[in-house]
């Protein structure tokens, strides 16, 4: 078949940010999956409730102190991180160095915290179903939690080598800002969940 | 940016054709050697690697099938246990639903969809790497351990508490629960890949009301694997930490349910049956036009069908738990929804039909097969809406009535569209046309066998005829029809043997099918049978939904990519304006790697709960390999 040229795509950027960029996509459809996954998790949550003559099953509820502030913790964290993202959007390297290293400080400071939210349960996993379930939101929400720290540390050390001042790269960065955000966003539906409905 | 723009780069403006070829061939084409084979990106190759491997588990799912009909051809036969045959028929049920129907469907999208929305590789052709060698080292794990006497023999769908830690002994439940996660990892990971394709990697002016049909219905059945999939995986999981931590969510006793176990299965397990049929329906969309020789009828009203149904599909699950005792209300509620869903499939069928109508219908043997799949798939669809009914539903559950519902659509509703799309990509694929004559005679042998073997079922069902019986007595009527229902069966198995010779036959002396043999109009028949490394030598502009009709003579492309390294463009989500000169990855063993490093540790997970800890170093390890930039020029923006 002839081809004819008709439109001229020599002038468009390498790589694009945001909504313009396949990773940033990417990483929204896994969002979607895991918030799905979360979203039955708190559905099983409630299932198992329905079902429970009195809830928590024959426990007090979590006590509150580490729990909650995991959470203060976690929404301080809003602050730099979305100061990282815009640092990368302005390509400012020195910042961003500096700005991911806080943040997997930060990120790290919550697992700290998390040691003392599963005695916090009064129960264990294998005592009955509300043990179960408490232990899975918190063991899934870990597991979130540990990924993006990963993530955050092999970018730091990225953006430390010549690799680092690059389009993609603070692609990279805004897009785990992102899903840092994500962790955080899910985990206040869990924190109700978990601390509070306990509580009513 | 700007640095790249100094730095000299070869263009694809400056050359002829013949040295565009070369120097694109140089940046995209998998070299030869295990190694580079192991580690090709290319997403044709993939596709096409998926595509035989589900065809291997179809026919070790048949296999399975027919020692089942052999057991079952007269009463108190003893050529299996009933310990082999309860493993049998999970094999059976989880082979073609985990390792055959979703895969293929899937493979299906990640080799057309490149190439219908016009681009060069699949978004995040490495994942898709990833995902074949992990449901590859899936179905090595559930047939393996058959082989071994230890497959799954609690039922496709696992109920507990035949599959909790109190009944099922052994490492059998395990092996299942496992073999799901490998399979859900695979079709989450080509689900995503799927949707950013759709989104982001569409020629030119492919705005959303010129996306094919086809492309339109994988997007749909991605996202249901996005939403749907979750749910089997959290159960699947739940109920190895069930076996093997002692967590309590399917134990009474403790506060667990065993219902719960059925609303976590459904709730995927009810999509799942829309992840295979819309794939289908795409096909057939696209097979009736082209065959028509006109545009198809209703393209509107055929996309929100697919997102109508798409949607409803989450609200049906509780159909498949009518005889359990849940509230009236409820039950009321699914079979509204259940017999809602009918309306989508309806206005399906009228716009094929009406364009069949309209056309002017060549039958060749992609087409006859779509005709097989209308009629087989409207008294599926029928008896779909009398088990919708609770009192019915009551009546024949667990009966040989639901096993003739559910072979009707998903063989119907799947496979027929499904064997059309092979005879008609067949030739893109491999550039070989397959024969004609024994197309005509696979699709005669499968459709009346087909019916012969499955409709009788329905009666037996009737006469009442459990499920998953190793044998009868012979004072029960059944024996007939079973008799009858067996023979059939060869007559279906020799179907599928002429269609496999035909294939096999054509792959090696088939006719040469040239780019467009059957006068299609979609862009995959704008380029050569089969493709290039890199799909088009000038990804195309877009201003028609039939593009290769509106324009016979000319293809419209774009100018400006660069060759020497591995590029394509990224446009707009609705209206498909490009944005960038994106890079693609290159070739990585990366992916085969961490796919190793993940199996280890999902296996190792059957045995203790350590290997989740220590298993995942290993896993990070390869992640990082294949995340860490390599100074390619593809790096370069």
């Amino acid at each position: 078949m002839k081809e004819r040229a008709v439109l001229d795509v020599s002038k468009l950027p390498l790589h694009g940010l945001s909504t313009a960029s396949p990773t940033w996509w990417g990483t929204c459809a896994f969002m979607l999956i895991e918030g799905s996954g979360f979203a039955l998790a708190i559905a099983v949550y409630f299932y198992l409730m329905s079902l429970a003559p009195n809830w928590p099953i024959d426990t007090p509820p979590p006590d509150l102190f580490a729990g909650t502030m995991l959470t203060l913790l976690l929404l301080a964290s809003i602050v730099p991180n979305m100061l990282v993202s815009r640092w990368a959007k302005a390509r400012a390297l020195a910042k961003v160095r500096v700005g991911l290293i806080v943040m997997a400080l930060l990120q790290a400071a919550p697992l700290a915290l998390r040691i003392f939210e599963f005695p916090a349960m009064h129960v264990s996993w294998d005592e009955n179903a509300y043990g179960s379930i408490v232990w899975t939101l918190l063991g899934l929400h870990t597991a979130h939690v540990i990924t993006d720290l990963i993530d955050t540390l092999v970018l730091t050390c990225l953006m430390f080598t010549r690799y680092g001042d690059n389009t993609r790269r603070y692609g990279d960065v805004e897009d785990n800002c992102l899903y840092w955000n994500f962790v955080i966003v899910v985990w206040l539906p869990l924190y109700v969940c978990i601390y509070w409905v306990p509580r009513l | 940016m700007t640095e790249d723009r100094k730095q000299s780069s070869l263009m694809d403006d400056g050359l002829d054709d013949a040295e565009l070829d070369w120097h694109l061939l140089k940046s995209w084409e998998t070299p030869r050697g295990i190694w580079k084979v192991i580690a090709t990106v290319d997403h044709k190759i993939i596709a096409r690697r998926y595509i035989v491997t589900a065809f291997v588990f179809l026919i070790l799912g048949g296999m399975l099938a027919v020692a089942m009909r052999i057991q079952l051809a007269r009463p108190e036969a003893r050529i299996l246990d009933p310990d082999r045959y309860n493993q049998i028929f999970t094999m059976h049920g989880s082979t073609m639903m985990f390792l055959f129907a979703v895969p293929v469907m899937q493979a299906m999208a990640l080799y057309l969809v490149p190439l219908m929305v016009g681009t060069r590789n699949i978004a995040f052709p490495r994942l898709n790497a990833f995902s074949y060698w992990i449901i590859l080292a899936g179905g090595l794990l559930l047939w393996i351990s058959f082989a071994l006497d230890a497959a799954p023999d609690i039922g496709w769908f696992a109920y507990v508490p035949l599959s909790g830690p109190e009944y099922g002994s052994g490492k059998r439940a395990d092996i299942w629960a496992q073999m799901i996660t490998f399979t859900e990892l695979s079709a989450l990971a080509v689900a995503v890949e799927i949707v950013v394709t759709v989104f982001k990697q569409r020629a030119p002016g492919m705005s959303l009301d010129r996306i094919p049909l086809l492309v339109w219905s994988m997007l749909v059945m991605a996202f249901i694997v996005i939403m749907a999939m979750p749910a089997i995986v959290f159960a699947s999981s739940t109920l190895i930490l069930d076996r093997l931590v002692e967590t309590q969510f399917y134990n009474p006793a403790a506060g667990g349910d065993a219902l719960l176990w059925q609303h976590l299965f459904w709730f995927f397990g009810h999509p799942e049956v829309y992840i295979i049929f819309l794939p289908a329906a795409g096909m057939v969309s696209t097979i009736v036009a082209t065959f028509s020789r006109r545009a198809i009828f209703g393209y509107l009203p055929l996309v929100m069908a697919f997102i109508a149904t798409g949607i409803l599909a989450f609200g049906l699950w509780v159909h498949h738990m009518f005889v359990v005792g849940l509230p009236r209300l409820g039950e009321s509620f699914f079979t509204a929804s259940s017999m809602a869903i009918a309306v989508p499939a309806g206005i399906q069928i009228f716009c094929w039909l009406a364009t069949l109508w309209l056309g002017r219908p060549v039958f060749a043997t992609p087409l006859l097969f779509v005709i097989g799949f209308i009629v087989t798939f409207v008294i599926g669809g029928l008896t779909g809406v009398m088990v919708a009914s609770v009192p019915f539903d009551t009546q024949v559950h667990d009966t040989y009535f639901v096993v003739a519902h559910f072979h009707y659509v998903l063989v119907g509703g799947a496979v027929f569209p499904l064997l059309g799309a092979i005879y008609y990509w067949f030739p893109k694929m491999t550039g070989r046309m397959m024969s004609e004559r024994l197309g005509r005679w696979a699709f005669g042998l499968i459709f009346v066998g087909f019916n012969l073997t499955f409709f009788p079922m329905h009666i037996l069902g009737l006469l009442g005829m459990p499920r998953r019986v190793y044998t009868y007595q012979p004072d029960l009527p059944w024996g007939g029809l079973n008799l009858f229902i067996s023979l059939s069966a060869l007559l279906l198995v020799s179907g599928f043997l002429v269609f496999l010779i035909d294939v096999l036959v054509a792959w090696r002396s088939g006719e040469p099918a040239g780019p467009n043999p059957w006068k299609a109009a979609t862009l995959e028949w704008a380029t050569s049978s089969p493709p290039p490394a890199y799909n088009f030598r000038r990804i195309p502009v877009v201003d028609a939904r039939d593009p290769l009709w509106r324009y016979p003579e000319e293809l419209a492309v774009t100018a400006g990519l660069r060759v020497d390294r591995r590029e394509l463009i990224v446009s707009s989500v609705v209206e498909a304006l490009p944005e960038a000169r994106e890079s693609s990855p290159r070739d990585s063993i990366w992916p085969f790697w961490a796919a190793i490093a993940t199996s280890i540790m999902l296996i190792g997970s059957i045995f203790t709960p350590w290997a989740v800890v220590w298993g995942s170093i290993p896993i990070a390890v390869t992640l990082v390999g294949w995340f860490w930039p390599k100074g390619t020029a593809e790096d370069i923006s």
